[in-house]
């Protein structure tokens, strides 16, 4: 097709260039134009990220050929106050931390202004119609809401919020509600994701991916395919790659490969590549791909993988089985047997999409003998000892440069992108690029595992719980990825937050033709409790007791060994999580069975219900340190490393906070660094809820050990102010003030005159073969109550409010503990509701549904404190914690609405009302 | 491979009478169908036909020119018949899809989950098709055959929908069910449109139901029993329960990931119901 010429004025600029007329106006901004701020995360209409307005109308820019446009004006989020300032909604959003990953920021914010243009003072239900066209993964939506209602409400230079909590003095950052110290950028489109910042001359890749669950394949001639095409540079497969052709989060169970080999094992497996000009690859006619198919008989279930009839996927792990988990204490059995009362639940859950609303993206150089990677990740570290191997280069010789990251939620630990982009540019010695498709992003890459779960559990007359037997069959997917990790966790956490002397867990991960499952916020647990508290539900009215009181009764407690015998003398939360909730419990039941009771009521029907959880933070039994490294240079900088990977959940936030607090400066006055391998020390991963606690300890660590340093060498007392004026550093103790010179002090390789470097490792041991031992050394805990109306005659679910009670240990920045509440509720509500990933069927987001902005209910929340002996001034992970409750409240509510028992998610209305109609039968 | 914009009817159908083109206007289902190809092929772009962008009527017909948006029809003043079409409009997608996203497209898309179809078929929509030196006029439904079929044939665009004003009297209403409030394909939908004499006797009635059969579906048996009954507030439940499963057994809807049929013909009638009941109360 022939490029026209047209105009266009964008942000008030006009401009006259050449482009393809049936370009997306997505396209033309972000490559064309350069304005990156405009954000793509479907191409099909489903997410809204790419929202600006078109003559002062709203529009999906990815649907908008660019020649539609000729002679209009575009407003985009990069032109919304302009010169790097904010405008009133800009300020707004930070100061109710309505940004997390940012990535749907750009999208949320020029939709909140075509609203607020014509209506400034619009409804909350005003502003859920005009932002519904917006997805996101981050937040819950509700601080969204909530700051485009306020915009022109407040004073939001201050978010409403005291100086003290906006911008708080030396040693007193924590517990106050900073706003995120990257959020400015975030918020203004400046920010770079992966596919933000390719560089100039950069070639582009293109991965073939298998169309088949399972199939035989043969590579036919690409040297003529790739000569034949314009604009094709190279063709990659499994024989190009230097070094060993496999890699996985956990080296003992690394098999996935870069490229398969003869046979792709998953529909969506990468077989080949091709690179060139992102015109050849966008046009790329793939009937002409030299590959052949031979598809051959997959399975896709774990009965039919376990089946003896089934073909290995891997020769190794006979019955298709990657690892079997097991903790086991007391004697289940007999005390099942003399249980009062007892009940068994099946439960069972489907692959969970992680749909971040960034599609993994980034580019790699080629630097002499060292490779460059940009882009997003959740690893920096490990994808640099994974890159080392397949490229069979010394880690020195690879360097990751983490991008913004648009999201993770656990899918961004394991590698993707980042061979291809490494092997072509090292090939081609120039820069290479890739941006997944959501396609590409949904079919290859992990997911949660789906679930299918028999637990049987018993009381005695009193309600007190005597006995506990799981079972969990858990669909690993094609390769191992976090399999062996779901299968461990699972059985130390299945007992929930509750003391249970006669319990045993098995769980098994068995390998189908389907994408890998690996990572997702809370590791096989969300699945886990979904059967254990709705287990406690239907036992506690059997035995009489109230739902809530079942639960305090049998709740874990200081100094009474957890399932793996480990015992807390301090720190165990959840009672208090429960007792929080007592008031509301109480209140809520009240008013919904008056509600049902009432001549009105009609088809609909009000429930309450509770779920809790316990998640231990950090790695199971292994060693995971993470180093923090702060600096102070001579011309008086304090210079904060931090490497743990800011995936939206504010690590960078939280770790300045803790390093201020520990070494005693306004946080305002560090400056960050952030996880590149080549200037920062290992964090290790943003996973398993670790970074506040673990990493947060090196932290505390490091500022205190500056701070030690800096006021032995002015011989201070430790009570000393510190006060950084210019290349001088003033001692206030008291009436005495003494000075340190730092311009005549040596600086060392790292460039500072004054530096510590501090690693903290979680004290844990091994578990035994029953799984007794510590696995966790610090557990965070929580409940949430969740009210809802069904409409008993639909099946379908009203959610009305949730409230929730987490005990962080210490909140370091309450506003990002909301946050982060209020965005895992709104990926419970997913798993319970609508999300189910069926490879072949449901790989976009307009058949995969997660929640909008108008499937959010109220919320309130009760942070609690229970310090923690371990963590960071008392601090406890909290990040997968919250969404593991919300599933379960929700099925335990809509069990008290009707009678309905959903074992089977997600919980759409055709099984609700399926359910309905069988309680009604029952009764 | 050539795109072209034309700023005429008569310019579009002779580009269409010379060549294989595929044809964009909202863009909002064209590039969703790509996947994650390009476009490729000859492109006619009918963003230009500026005089199809217009919602107006004449003595015997509303008419809704084949560039309107769903966002222009939610603004444009209409009779209440038009009601159901106007709560349609405000479902399609997103506001963002709205803006852009045509009613005309969204029949020619012929999607068994089409927001616009139910409405459009309670007003007995005529759907106007031009080619190079000819026009024709066809029922909706005969116009949608099926799953992304339509009687559309080479050379042919629609230019607009005609609804006549003996099928624009009375009030109606719609209702979409699915799995989440915005962006949401439906797992099942319905349009009422019933006109009432004096008396609050129905004189006339239109059902159809979308996302239940490959093409949306009205439902006459249930509009020959609903005419004659009295729509009033306090009768309206009652009216609304002899609504039985019976009556939108004429449906064919699939098992699918989103609802099984068994499901879909239920919450069809529960639908039809409750559609009903708000008519009656609007009526009051």
């Amino acid at each position: 097709m022939n490029p026209i010429s047209l105009t266009l004025t964008v942000n008030g600029t006009p401009s006259t260039f050449e482009t393809i007329p049936t370009n997306r106006l997505s396209d033309v901004l972000r490559t064309s134009l350069n304005l990156t701020g405009t954000k793509v995360g479907c191409d099909a209409g489903d997410c809204g990220a790419c929202s600006v307005l078109i003559d002062g109308q709203i529009a999906c820019a990815c649907l908008v050929p660019v020649a539609q446009v000729d002679g209009a004006h575009v407003e985009t989020v990069d032109g919304l106050a302009g010169n790097g300032s904010l405008n009133q909604l800009q300020r707004s959003f930070l100061a109710h931390g309505a940004a997390q990953c940012g990535i749907c920021t750009p999208g949320m914010l020029m939709s909140a202004k075509a609203l607020l243009d014509t209506n400034p003072t619009p409804t909350r239900s005003e502003v859920e119609d005009a932002l519904g066209g917006v997805l996101c993964r981050c937040t819950g939506y509700r601080k969204i809401v909530d700051a485009v209602i306020n915009t022109h409400h407040i004073d939001v230079s201050d978010g409403k919020r005291s100086e003290q909590e906006c911008s708080p003095v030396a040693g007193k950052s924590i517990g106050t509600s900073i706003q995120h110290v990257d959020g400015r950028v975030k918020v203004n489109g400046e920010i770079s994701y992966g596919a933000d910042a390719f560089p100039d001359q950069c070639a582009f890749i293109k991965i073939i991916r298998s169309p088949h669950h399972h199939a035989d394949f043969t590579i036919t001639d690409h040297q003529s395919f790739i000569e034949s095409q314009e604009g094709l540079e190279l063709f990659l497969s499994a024989a190009d790659i230097p070094g060993r052709n496999c890699f996985g989060v956990i080296p003992p169970f690394a098999d996935q490969p870069v490229f398969a080999e003869h046979t792709a094992l998953f529909r969506g497996e990468a077989v080949a590549a091709i690179v060139g000009t992102l015109d050849a690859l966008n046009t790329l006619d793939e009937s002409t791909l030299p590959i052949i198919w031979h598809a051959q008989p997959h399975s896709l279930l774990p009965e039919e993988a376990t089946s003896i009839a089934s073909q290995l996927l891997h020769e190794s792990r006979s019955g298709n089985i990657l690892v079997e988990g097991h903790v086991e204490r007391g004697n289940t059995d007999d005390t099942l047997k003399r249980a009062s009362h007892y009940v068994t639940v099946h439960t069972s859950t489907p692959f969970i999409e992680h749909a971040y609303i960034e599609p993994e993206a980034g580019y790699c150089i080629r630097n002499g003998d060292r490779l460059e990677v940009f882009g997003c990740t959740q690893a920096a570290q490990m994808d640099r000892e994974g890159l080392a191997e397949i490229m069979d280069l010394p880690i020195d010789a690879i360097r990751v440069m983490p991008s913004a990251c648009g999201g993770g939620f656990g899918s961004k630990l394991d590698i993707s992108f980042q061979p291809f982009i490494a092997l072509a540019a090292w090939r081609l010695n120039k820069p290479v690029g890739i941006s997944y498709t959501r396609g590409d992003s949904m079919r290859s890459t992990t997911k949660r595992h789906p679930s299918s779960i028999d637990v049987t559990i018993g009381c005695d007359p009193n309600g007190m719980l005597c006995g506990f037997d799981f079972k969990g069959t858990f669909n690993t997917g094609a390769y191992a990825s976090w399999g062996p990790t779901v299968a461990n966790r699972v059985p130390v956490h299945a007992s929930g937050p509750y003391h249970i002397p006669d319990y045993r867990a098995r769980s098994v991960a068995v390998h189908t033709n389907t994408p890998p499952a690996g990572a997702f916020r809370g590791f096989g647990v969300p699945q886990s409790a979904i059967a254990q508290e709705t287990a406690f539900d239907q036992l506690a009215d059997l035995a009489g007791v109230d739902r809530l009181e079942f639960r305090i009764k049998n709740a874990l407690r200081n100094k009474q060994p957890t399932v793996t015998g480990q015992i807390f003398n301090t720190g165990v939360g959840i009672v208090e999580c429960l007792e929080a909730l007592t008031q509301t419990w109480k209140t809520a039941t009240d008013k919904a069975r008056s509600y049902n009771d009432a001549p009105e009521a009609s088809h609909l029907r009000k429930g309450v219900g509770i779920g809790t959880c316990w998640y231990g933070c950090g790695n199971t039994s292994l060693p995971n340190p993470s180093t923090i490294r702060m600096g102070i240079t001579a011309e008086g900088k304090i210079v904060l490393h931090q490497g743990a990977m800011d995936i939206g959940q504010g690590s960078n936030t939280v770790i300045t906070q803790i390093a201020a607090d520990a070494f005693g400066a306004p946080v305002h006055s560090i400056e960050m660094i952030d996880g590149d391998t080549d200037l920062t020390p290992d964090c290790g991963k943003t996973s398993a809820s670790r970074q506040t606690y673990v990493t947060g300890m090196a932290a505390k660590q490091a500022g205190e050990a500056l701070r030690s340093t800096v006021l032995r060498m002015g011989n201070v007392a430790s009570d000393a102010h510190i006060e950084i004026t210019g290349s001088v550093i003033n001692l206030h103790d008291g009436p005495q003030t003494s000075s340190i010179e730092l311009s005549k002090l040596p600086v060392n390789q790292f460039s500072y005159v004054i530096m510590a470097e501090e690693t903290y490792d979680p004290p844990t041991t091994p578990l035994d073969e029953q799984g007794q031992g510590n696995p966790y050394a610090v557990y965070g805990y929580g409940a949430q109550l969740v009210e809802l109306t069904v409409d008993t005659l639909l099946g379908t679910i009203k959610l009305n409010h949730i409230t929730s009670a987490h005990d962080v240990g210490r909140a370091i920045n309450p506003m990002l503990v909301e946050a982060q509440i209020e965005g895992g509720i709104a990926q419970g509500i997913g798993l319970a509701l609508m999300e189910e990933y069926l490879p072949g069927r449901t790989e976009n987001l307009h058949d995969y549904l997660i929640p909008t902005i108008g499937d959010m209910p109220d919320f309130s929340h009760f942070i609690i404190e229970v310090a923690d002996a371990e963590g960071p001034y008392g601090a406890k992970g909290l990040g997968e914690h919250v969404l593991i409750p919300t599933a379960p409240a929700i099925l335990n509510a809509i069990r008290d609405a009707t009678g309905a028992v959903v074992s089977d998610l997600p919980a759409t209305p055709h099984k609700v009302l399926s359910a309905i109609k069988k309680a009604q039968l029952a009764s | 491979m050539m795109f072209a914009q034309p700023k005429t009817t008569e310019e579009a159908v002779a580009y269409l009478a010379n060549g294989d083109w595929s044809i964009v206007s909202g863009g909002t289902d064209f590039y969703p169908a790509l996947g994650d190809k390009s476009p490729s092929g000859n492109i006619l772009d009918l963003s230009r036909l500026k005089t199809l962008r217009t919602i107006f009527e004449d003595e015997t017909h509303w008419h809704i020119g084949a560039l309107a948006t769903w966002t222009d029809v939610i603004n444009t003043n209409l009779p209440d018949a038009f009601n159901a079409l106007k709560l349609a409009a405000r479902e399609v997608g997103s506001i963002q899809i709205q803006n852009r996203g045509t009613v005309a497209g969204n029949i020619c898309n012929a999607s068994p989950a089409a927001d616009g179809m139910p409405a459009l078929l309670c007003l007995d929509a005529i759907v106007r098709v031009s080619s190079q030196g000819n026009a024709r006029d066809i029922a909706l439904q005969d116009f949608v055959t099926g799953n992304r079929q339509t009687t559309l044939a080479a050379g042919e665009i629609v230019t607009e929908l005609l609804l006549p004003k003996t099928s624009t009297e009375g009030d109606s209403h719609f209702l979409k069910l699915g799995a989440r409030k915005y962006l949401v394909i439906s797992i099942a939908m319905v349009a009422v449109r019933l006109q009432t004499d004096n008396n609050n006797l129905i004189t006339n009635a239109a059902l159809s139901v979308g996302s239940c059969s490959v093409v949306a579906s009205r439902l006459p048996e249930l509009e020959q029993y609903l005419i004659g009954k009295l729509l009033t507030p306090d009768l309206a439940p009652e009216l609304a329960n002899s609504i039985t499963q019976q009556h939108v057994s004429g449906l064919s809807p699939i098992d699918d990931v989103r609802a099984t049929a068994t499901y879909r013909h239920s919450a069809a009638a529960e639908l039809i119901r409750r559609s009903i009941v708000t008519l009656a109360n609007r009526a009051s």
